[in-house]
């Protein structure tokens, strides 16, 4: 597995969003990961590995035992993808809104109106 | 700040919605889809042409902060004024596949009203291309503020 994933190919898997929004509340061994699903756990350190590839999970060596936690920074950078789509779309709108607030000043039909 | 237009873009599809609820009755929405006038001013752009019929087509001119023009146009396929328009969207001299709109207008109370833009790309790539976009520009328009202000001091 020499080829870098991609981030958004990672977080498409429905099993590894549920890994994600797991170790977003506590960090855990791939083992304690696993007794939450219902596939084999080898198939979920499958998923484990591929998230920590994309650096989205990172290892915290505890004892004798790994355990997995998110990596906020990779996450907020994968959130903040679309935000600027948003934020250009946001201010369009609210430009739409200012106008039209200073338009309906001025008399309009409505159809309530008499025909 | 609360989040009026949100985006809906699920991982590995090819299309994404935008919602957004404006403080206006949904006639003067709709109103600023139809009167070319107004959709100059808050799309920033000329319109060069808008025929808000079914067959008939649009055409807006950009210019951008560095006096590049940039041209946009589509073909309305539903105009159905309050409720709907569906159309498509193209950005002339670049590598962008046209896309197509579905734009829906409600009423929600008598002063608010809601817009839901489904729209759908060629390709999820594409997709995900067009949403890196504004950011790609971002960081261009603030290099060229950052120029302006440069020149000014000159």
């Amino acid at each position: 597995m020499k080829s870098r994933r991609d981030v958004f190919q990672a977080i498409a898997d429905p099993t590894r969003r549920a890994i994600l929004t797991l170790l977003a509340v506590q960090a855990l061994t791939p083992g304690a990961v696993a007794d939450n699903f219902n596939s084999s756990r080898q198939t979920i350190s499958k998923h484990i590995q591929i998230l920590t590839e994309c650096e989205l999970l990172q290892q915290e060596q505890n004892g004798r035992e790994i355990y997995y936690l998110i990596n906020a920074k990779k996450m907020k950078e994968v959130a903040d993808f679309i935000e600027p789509f948003r934020k250009m779309w946001d201010e369009r709108f609210n430009k739409l809104e200012a106008i039209m607030k200073k338009y309906s000043l001025v008399p309009v039909r409505t159809g309530k109106s008499k025909k | 700040m609360e989040r009026k237009t949100k985006i809906n873009a699920e991982d590995g599809k090819q299309d994404l919605v935008i919602t957004r609820e404006f403080d206006l009755p949904l006639e003067l929405l709709f109103k600023a889809y139809e009167e070319p006038e107004i959709v100059e001013q808050w799309m920033g752009t000329k319109v060069l042409k808008l025929e808000n019929k079914k067959h008939g087509s649009y055409q807006f001119e950009t210019t951008d902060p560095m006096g590049n023009k940039h041209g946009f146009n589509g073909t309305i396929h539903a105009f159905v004024p309050n409720q709907k328009i569906t159309r498509t969207f193209e950005m002339e001299n670049s590598p962008f596949a046209v896309q197509l709109e579905f734009l829906e207008f409600e009423q929600l109370t008598d002063d608010t009203s809601k817009l839901t833009m489904h729209v759908i790309y060629k390709s999820g790539t594409l997709r995900d291309q067009m949403l890196k976009l504004p950011f790609a520009q971002g960081i261009n328009m603030a290099h060229n503020r950052i120029q302006d202000i440069l020149n000014k001091l000159k």
